[in-house]
């Protein structure tokens, strides 16, 4: 076959209206070049022979039959993309966490995840929430900005949060008990290192604008009279 | 208790419902028992119910329904503008409007900034309270 050309051929011969084109046969003749095309050719157009086919693989008849025919169930190419960011949720927006143990925590948001769900921070040492992924449903976005330049979260995607794969614990009777245990699971000192790099340059961006970092300590909550559909965020 | 405030041309009220809340118009004439005519220089001159007026304590110099020029230059005359924002209604409901308008940090702020003020009243009055004890 022919070489595909690096970007597709518009076509030579604009329409008028739909169905007549500017250009008579003649004309297009000699705009698209084949007159050249001839004349390289010695006045002939090239003919390409059907290049000889490499010989199949002598196919085996199969061994096995079906006895019925079965469906194949229809070809699907679809590639989920990650949900849509809400337009109030930048980088270094400070979130309000609405469900789960962080309810009520202000929350510094650093990216959206491939998955889709949102990475965000504490920072740990201010409030107490680690590097977390949280779902963008549960979540209030204030329009309060930290300044998130000097992070690097590169590293992070959704396999880093992976849960580990306990090599196959067989429980017989005697030691069921004794399972119970070590439940606890330490921390990896590598996911530490991960959370103080990054808090580090965070804290000092917070430490710059007054009273940030308590109102990042603080959670939030709906007091009496506050009319949630009438609030400012 | 008499009345203070009177319906009279020239009167200054705050529209308190409908599609103008929260505006500062004129009375420029009564259109009958229930009815004003109400003109403000950003608006269009019109007819109001009284139920949907707050007197103010405000009151301009003008003849029956003026022309809006006329209007605007009695309110310049009479300073309306600042007397309002002067007046503890008028801070009030400028103080009202900003708080509305606080994001959650701001909220945030203002709740230490009011700890902050109650624990100085406090202690002044621990002051003076030792003071008379005395």
């Amino acid at each position: 076959m022919a070489a595909k050309r690096k970007t597709p051929v518009k076509s030579r011969n604009p329409d008028l209206i739909r169905g007549v084109g500017k250009y008579s046969r003649s004309k297009m003749y000699h705009k698209r070049g084949l007159w050249a095309i001839k004349a390289k050719h010695g006045g002939v157009f090239p003919r390409h022979d059907p290049q000889p086919k490499a010989p199949a693989a002598a196919e085996k008849p199969p061994k096995f039959y079906p006895a019925d025919d079965v469906k194949k169930p229809l070809l699907n190419k679809r590639k989920p993309k990650p949900t849509k960011l809400r337009a109030s949720i930048t980088p270094g927006t400070v979130l309000i966490l609405l469900a789960g143990r962080f309810m009520g925590k202000r929350v510094v948001f650093l990216k959206q995840l491939p998955s889709g769900l949102l990475l965000v921070t504490g920072p740990f040492k201010i409030n107490g929430v680690p590097l977390r992924r949280v779902n963008q449903s549960y979540v209030i976005a204030t329009s309060t900005k930290v300044d998130i330049s000097g992070v690097n979260v590169e590293k992070f995607d959704d396999k880093y949060f992976a849960k580990e794969v306990d090599k196959k614990k067989k429980k017989n009777e005697g030691e069921f008990f004794e399972a119970e245990k070590e439940d606890k699971k330490k921390l990896p000192e590598d996911k530490k290192e991960d959370q103080k790099a990054v808090d580090a340059s965070l804290l000092k961006s917070i430490e710059g604008v007054p009273d940030l970092k308590a109102y990042l300590a603080a959670r939030f909550s709906l007091k009496s009279g506050m009319k949630p559909h009438e609030l400012v965020f | 208790m008499p009345f203070k405030r009177y319906v009279e041309i020239g009167r200054v009220a705050l529209v308190n419902y409908g599609k103008d809340y929260g505006k500062l118009v004129v009375i420029v004439d009564v259109v009958d028992q229930n009815r004003a005519l109400v003109d403000a220089p950003d608006m269009v001159r019109s007819q109001m119910n009284f139920k949907r007026l707050t007197l103010t304590d405000i009151k301009i110099d003008i003849n029956r329904v003026p022309k809006k020029k006329t209007l605007i230059d009695a309110m310049e005359k009479a300073d309306v503008k600042n007397k309002w924002e002067n007046s503890s209604w008028g801070r009030k409901l400028i103080v009202q409007k900003r708080r509305a308008l606080l994001n959650d940090f701001g909220r945030f702020k203002l709740m230490l900034a009011k700890i902050k003020k109650a624990g100085i009243v406090r202690q002044e009055l621990a002051k003076l309270k030792k003071e008379t004890a005395a």
